[in-house]
């Protein structure tokens, strides 16, 4: 057990990767919660046409593997004449994913507010918007915000795949120090360390999220 | 029906004229014609699915009548004169509408992510754009008003069914309505708990509002009400004193509903 | 035209798909057996529940990828050296376990603690309670989940054609190169993916229904 020692030198590299590794996760999350919100409130919306397109977008997005779905972005925009960088594809990829997984989480967390909040509401005097805005929406955000938080730390790890199309993130960087160094069982157990060491934080605001999420109910 | 025709007086804060509800099939109410009078309390009382609670959510425009009409002072809710035209009002005109109009829900409905105090203050806050110096006094008086000062910075997971609905009140007070609507807002509650919310209405129409009130409470209608109306299947039966109406009805309906009630009233209060 | 190529492709797709709905079968097998004892330990007092919950949270935070590398490639240096497809297969199932053991846990504590204590009061044993009163009551919550899961691992067996694990995904990957066909056939694939998952996701949505309408039926009765 030599190379642990060794470790030591590859540290900065898989550092930097970790770097990278936090931008695909936030910039996917981004996107995801935007389309998200999105798509959430158009599968509420009046018109069936609406309903229907958000429902397809939701239903494919979710059914094909994010990797398919990365590979389609990176490589096979290529063959229609479209080139975009691994973090573009990425991030990209990972955002229109989300975005399928999270209009279901927010649709959800509007429905969950009871329609007696919304009335109550009206009938101080108001308008749709300040209803939305000033009651439902902070109560759903506290029954979204545990699944919001879960959605990050599974994109966190999901975005080992950006690896798959040459993103230069913590697994990539990882794979290619492998293949340098032959000390594998080191450098995986380094990377899932790592990983670890990214997720608990939010794993951490994940349980204060369903604590808070308890709280201030009936 | 015998009654005369009502001729309303044209002073009536609340004029139903011949509103009719249907779900679908189902017709809920039906050719409702009443009037509340400022400072009047109006008790409604009738048998489950006989239309009560509809017609109040119409005079709030939480429905809207399938055919006839609400006036509110004299202003049609839901609906605008506009060059000659009605029209639908804006989102931001029944609002307006809704903010001189209180109501009390059945199952309290305050906002479980704020304390009392703030329940009270988001109406004059948020919608009447007042400072929060000048709001908090105000909601900590209304609170004190309905016995819960206490309870200000409780959140209401923290208060019994009976000062949850206290706090509503309160809450629906804080607008300065002229109108309160009361929509059997002691029914969700544990018999002990009735009193207290039922002590605050009482004081609230000593104090001269006016209000509309929902109920299965008799004892409160005869004792506070200025008029009871009968509803059943969707139709004012009879109205009048609650005195003339709880000791001699003229329907034979009204009769087997009161008789119903007494009796059930009667075998609860007894050891 | 592409079409004729890949039409020729479809039997090499379909074989390949077989060997996805294995993979995804094989770790599900795993997952939802190693899950059970997982929970029971988890949900116990002592050394074994804070394994298990170690187990859990570290599952919990380590990529599945990272985990197929390190079964696969990992353990080659100290003389463990498995086929790609066994290594997949491990590896989805014992991260697989962690997430069921949870689910799991889930059913059994959203029982009503009423239930027990009644059992318990008709003199029936812990053992008998759990098979008798608690299991078949958690049965109906656990089964959605379990439900989103399966397809989730369905579409996760892809991740075992980055360690060449033959799979639905590495197949399509050396036709695209073959061909140079990226588009048509990621998209492709995607569709067989689709249509794979689809009935699992209906299914998993009926079980929703069914049971939210045995939770309503609970409380009126």
């Amino acid at each position: 057990m030599s190379g642990w020692g060794r470790i030591w030198d590859a540290l900065p590299l898989l550092l930097s990767g970790a770097m990278t590794t936090i931008e695909i996760t936030a910039g996917g999350f981004l996107i995801a919660v935007a389309l998200g919100l999105l798509a959430g409130a158009l599968l509420g919306a009046r018109s069936r046409a609406v309903r229907a397109a958000a429902r397809v977008y939701t239903d494919v997005f979710r059914a094909v593997p994010v990797l398919t779905q990365l590979f389609i972005l990176y490589f096979g925009l290529v063959e229609v004449g479209v080139r975009l960088e691994p973090l573009q594809a990425a991030i990209l990829g990972f955002g229109i994913n989300g975005g399928a997984y999270l209009a279901e989480v927010f649709r959800a967390g509007l429905l969950s507010v009871h329609h007696g909040q919304t009335e109550a509401a009206q009938m101080l005097g108001m308008t749709r918007l300040a209803v939305l805005r000033i009651v439902v929406l902070p109560q759903a955000m506290r029954i979204v915000l545990p699944s919001l938080a879960n959605y990050a730390i599974g994109l966190l790890k999901d975005s080992t795949l950006a690896s798959a199309v040459a993103a230069p993130e913590l697994m990539f960087l990882a794979r290619k120090l492998v293949d340098r160094t032959f000390l594998g069982p080191q450098i995986y157990f380094s990377v899932a360390v790592i990983y670890l060491a990214m997720s608990l934080p939010l794993a951490r605001l994940s349980r204060l999220a369903e604590a808070r999420a308890g709280r201030g109910r009936r | 029906m015998s009654d005369p025709p009502l001729v309303p007086r044209p002073e009536a804060l609340v004029r139903a004229v011949r509103v009719g509800k249907r779900f679908g099939e189902t017709e809920v109410l039906r050719d409702v014609d009443l009037s509340v009078q400022p400072g009047e309390v109006l008790a409604i009382i009738g048998p489950s699915g006989s239309g009560k609670t509809t017609l109040l959510r119409c005079i709030a425009h939480l429905e809207h009548p399938t055919s006839g009409h609400v006036e509110i002072a004299g202003e049609r809710v839901g609906a605008v004169l506009d060059r000659g035209h009605l029209r639908p009002m804006s989102d931001r005109e029944i609002a307006r509408l809704r903010q001189g109009i209180g109501m009390v829900f059945q199952r309290f409905n305050l906002f479980p992510h704020l304390t009392a105090i703030e329940n009270v203050m988001l109406g004059p806050v948020q919608v009447l754009r007042r400072h929060r110096s000048e709001a908090e006094p105000l909601a900590r008086e209304l609170l004190r008003k309905v016995g819960l000062a206490h309870k200000a910075d409780s959140y209401p997971e923290r208060l019994s069914g009976g000062q949850q609905q206290r706090v509503a009140i309160a809450r629906s007070l804080a607008m300065q309505p002229r109108l309160m609507l009361f929509d059997e807002a002691t029914s969700a509650l544990d018999p002990e708990l009735i009193g207290e919310v039922l002590a605050v209405m009482r004081d609230l129409a000593r104090d001269g509002m006016t209000m509309l009130v929902v109920t299965h409470e008799m004892g409160f209608a005869e004792d506070v009400a200025d008029r009871v109306v009968f509803m059943d299947h969707g139709r004012v039966v009879e109205e009048g004193p609650p005195r003339e109406l709880f000791r001699a009805p003229s329907h034979a309906r009204t009769q087997a509903f009161l008789r119903a009630v007494i009796d059930r009233q009667a075998m609860a209060e007894a050891p | 035209m592409s079409w004729n190529i890949l039409a020729d492709s479809m039997p090499q797709l379909l074989q390949a798909a077989l060997s996805t709905l294995q993979m995804t079968g094989l770790a599900f097998l795993i997952a939802a057996v190693l899950g059970l004892p997982l929970a029971l330990a988890r949900m116990g007092p002592g050394l074994p529940g804070v394994l298990a919950l170690g187990y859990i949270e570290t599952m919990r935070g380590v990529p599945q990828l990272a985990l197929l590398f390190l079964i696969y490639f990992g353990l080659v240096p100290l003389g463990i050296a498995l086929r790609a497809f066994d290594a997949a297969v491990i590896g989805l199932g014992l991260s697989g376990a962690a997430y069921l053991a949870e689910v799991y846990r889930a059913g059994v504590q959203g029982v009503e603690p009423g239930q027990i204590e009644a059992a318990q009061m008709i003199g029936m044993r812990r053992r008998a309670v759990l098979r008798h009163v608690v299991l078949p009551q958690a049965w109906p919550a656990v089964l959605p989940p379990m439900g989103n899961y399966l397809v989730a691992l369905l579409k996760d067996t892809s991740i075992a054609s980055i360690i060449s694990a033959p799979e639905l995904m590495l197949r399509a990957r050396d036709l695209s190169s073959e061909y140079f066909l990226p588009m048509d056939y990621y998209l492709l694939v995607g569709g067989m993916y689709l249509v794979m998952a689809w009935p699992l996701m209906q299914g998993t949505r009926m079980l929703e229904r069914r049971a939210a309408r045995g939770r309503l039926q609970g409380e009126v009765r």
